[in-house]
């Protein structure tokens, strides 16, 4: 027998479970409840592609000037033409 | 950034030997593969592109300064992103937004619980859909309202792939902390970007669609 789990308690462990954390007891009584909670099941959902999104890595630019900036103090003290 | 092992390739132990023994160029070497990750550190902290590139040159020259008090049983890439975290954190303080957003408030997590907005579901990653420069913008957007303390960890853990040990050890806080931050920062950022998803960045709708329609 699967015992309720609350909202409250699932925005909580949100993250853990995402990131597959949380105990076997603790994760059959989340997916029950993401089974008939649609306000929950959309946060696990906006959150999890959140995770993909950023985790991607495409969205962040890197400067183009960073190859050439990033030693500009250390080329400095030691003397070194970049 | 492979976070794996706490220790440093045995490849990074012969460069930062041969770096202490007067072989200049082997930092370079030892570098590379950390080069954004250093950028996306301070950016973490800062999230300003001049003053995190300005931030890593600092990082990097103390790195090189200090080489000769790492610790060889750690891990060198922790190390550099530890001085990286302190650098941007001593620039944070300089810069006038510190009397807005503390960072040496930074230690406490909130109390209580984050309640997540009620916005329909999000299904699909809209990468495809949307225009690269309205979702990167929309991203920059949603990092800036974080709280400096939530941007830092979901930087260093969904950015840059780092274990929770390793976050908590650069941070200096617990991996219970990390946890609570990554929770907070993660609820944040899906309600900062869900109400655009569906384009209405694009369209410029303001109502977005809510699952229980009659709250």
């Amino acid at each position: 027998m699967v015992i309720e789990i609350s909202c409250v308690e699932v925005w909580r462990e949100i993250s853990n479970y995402i990131d597959k954390n949380v105990d076997r007891e603790l994760h059959s009584r989340m997916e029950a409840h993401f089974q008939v909670c649609k306000h929950c099941s959309a946060v696990l959902d906006g959150t999890r592609n959140v995770v993909k999104l950023i985790a991607d890595g495409a969205e962040f630019e890197v400067p183009p000037s960073l190859g050439k900036n990033l030693y500009k103090k250390l080329d400095a003290q030691l003397g070194r033409s970049s | 950034m492979s976070t794996a092992s706490l220790q440093s390739e045995p490849n990074e132990c012969q460069l930062i030997e041969r770096c202490l023994s007067g072989e200049h160029e082997a930092f370079y070497e030892l570098m590379r593969p950390y080069e954004r990750a250093v950028y996306f550190a301070a950016m973490g902290v800062l999230n300003n592109p001049a003053d995190a590139e300005e931030v890593a040159q600092e990082a990097v020259l103390k790195a090189f300064n200090n080489l000769c008090k790492f610790r060889r049983e750690a891990k060198f890439s922790t190390w550099l992103i530890q001085i990286t975290i302190n650098e941007a954190r001593m620039r944070f303080r300089k810069d006038r937004r510190h009397l807005y957003d503390s960072i040496d408030e930074q230690r406490s997590d909130d109390e209580g619980d984050y309640i997540p907005k009620d916005l329909a579901d999000w299904r699909e990653i809209p990468s495809e859909q949307l225009q690269r420069r309205e979702l990167r913008e929309a991203l920059k957007r949603a990092l800036d309202s974080l709280d400096t303390k939530y941007r830092e960890v979901l930087m260093l853990r969904d950015v840059q792939h780092m274990s929770i040990a390793e976050t908590a050890k650069v941070l200096g806080i617990t991996e219970g902390s990390v946890k609570t931050r990554l929770l907070r920062a993660r609820l944040q950022m899906r309600d900062a970007l869900s109400p655009g998803i569906d384009g209405s960045w694009i369209t410029g709708r303001t109502e977005f669609k809510k699952v229980r329609p009659w709250s």
